[in-house]
């Protein structure tokens, strides 16, 4: 079930009235909450706040419901997307839930192009949602599954309808329609800094343009891995990728790079000190976020926590976790090494 | 023994944009110190300042993840497939 309206300042986000029933699961999609995380922001100056927004409410677990919902209703609309197509996208995990979910629940098939080393847990789901899995390969990561979708639309294009995440503007357009009025509401007007991480680059873009629309002061900060050779599932290192075609530095008024250990570290402080269990975009997120917070002495920072930590749970980022730590503890600590 | 070691897309940077590479090692960790003695920097990729594998690498022999076999201590034979597989980046 979807939370109810975050209680940040007391106030309602934007969207629909909630009630206490809905047409479909799409339905649900957005109005996820804001959270402070006491423990974590210990010795940030006190005029200055650092809230998380927790996008593993949405239905299909993460922030992609979002830009997946939006695009499959804008090919409804322009009849692009009608009986008989199935739905084909390359994906990292989280879009292929997405729209497995959302394909489910309009009715429509849905194929999906995953490297092959993408966690048990999101190959299981999508396929509880119905779709149909094809693995790239897992040594060409999400570029090997861009090109393979590529060439699999290429072969039967009649066939298909590709939301085309990395390309189509929709998908900024979700969060432009929805986080962003969402922040704002949330938090009054106050919000200062928006952080988010870089998949396709949709969160930030589409999240950050409706925000400098309100306040062109808030400052947009995007968070990408420290190296081309990282451990941050889910987050672009930009410069060694094929780049989305929706992702445009320029409106970014900084980024911030992030190594792999210190997100990690973040993760497991956030299990453990705070009850939240995040991926690894999510700790890498809140790591950018209290760097700025500390740069800083009053203003509201937002986070964009990408999702939960379940769907990890079988990789090796939960395997031997408390040695990893005990050992890097020993040695200073990991917590140090942002980018 | 002679292995073929496949190299992921971020990493050929180290091995002049080579996908497969031949060495002859015994073990895994003999894998990486060959690896890193003709590509150098590739070991420091792989393992932390402890020699350890790094968290975010899984190394697979014939596709099994050496981290439920002996680790960097695991046998390799003659024929036998090492792949170096990186995290998932992106959507």
């Amino acid at each position: 079930m979807a939370p109810d309206q975050p209680p940040v300042h007391g106030t309602a986000a934007s969207g629909s009235q909630r009630c206490d029933c809905y047409t479909t699961m799409l339905d649900l999609v957005g109005r996820t909450p804001l959270i402070e995380l006491p423990r974590l922001t210990r010795g940030i100056a006190p005029r200055v706040r650092v809230l998380a927004k927790l996008e593993g409410f949405n239905p299909g677990g993460s922030v992609k419901d979002r830009p997946a919902v939006w695009m499959l209703r804008d090919g409804l609309r322009s009849g692009a997307l009608r009986p008989g197509k199935t739905i084909i996208d390359s994906t990292s995990g989280n879009t292929g839930i997405a729209l497995a979910m959302a394909g489910a629940a309009l009715g429509y098939p849905v194929e999906l192009v995953m490297p092959a080393n993408v966690s048990l847990e999101r190959k299981r789901i999508v396929r509880a949602y119905g779709a149909t899995v094809v693995f790239s390969d897992p040594l060409e990561g999400s570029d090997g599954a861009i090109r393979l979708c590529r060439e699999r639309l290429s072969e039967n294009p009649s066939r298909y309808f590709k939301p085309d995440q990395y390309f189509n503007p929709v998908n900024p357009q979700a969060h432009y329609e929805s986080t962003g009025p969402e922040v704002w509401t949330a938090t009054e007007g106050t919000v200062t800094h928006f952080v988010a991480g870089i998949g396709t680059g949709g969160t930030v873009m589409g999240t950050g343009r409706y925000l400098k629309e309100r306040n062109a002061g808030v400052q947009v900060i995007a968070v990408e891995p420290d190296d081309p050779w990282h451990g941050l599932e889910g987050l672009k290192h930009m410069a060694s990728s094929i780049v989305p075609g929706i992702y445009h530095e320029n409106e970014l008024d900084r980024k911030i790079s992030v190594a792999t250990d210190a997100a990690y570290e973040m993760v497991y402080q956030l299990g453990s000190e705070e009850g939240l269990v995040v991926g690894q975009s999510s700790g890498a997120a809140l790591l950018a976020a209290l760097q700025v917070a500390r740069e800083i002495d009053e203003g509201v920072v937002v986070a964009i926590f990408p999702d939960f930590g379940e769907r990890y749970l079988s990789t090796t980022f939960w395997f031997g976790w408390r040695d990893w730590r005990e050992r890097n503890a020993a040695r200073g600590g990991a917590r140090a090494r942002t980018g | 023994m002679s292995v073929r070691v496949r190299i992921p897309t971020p990493l050929r940077r180290f091995t002049a944009n080579a996908e497969e590479v031949g060495v002859n090692a015994a073990t895994i960790g003999a894998v990486v110190e060959e690896l890193e003695r003709k590509f150098p920097g590739l070991k420091e990729r792989l393992c932390d300042e402890q020699g350890r594998v790094r968290r975010f690498v899984n190394i697979y022999i014939n596709g099994d993840d050496i981290r439920f076999l002996n680790s960097l201590e695991t046998s390799v034979k003659d024929g036998d497939e090492v792949s170096i597989v990186p995290a998932i980046a992106g959507g």
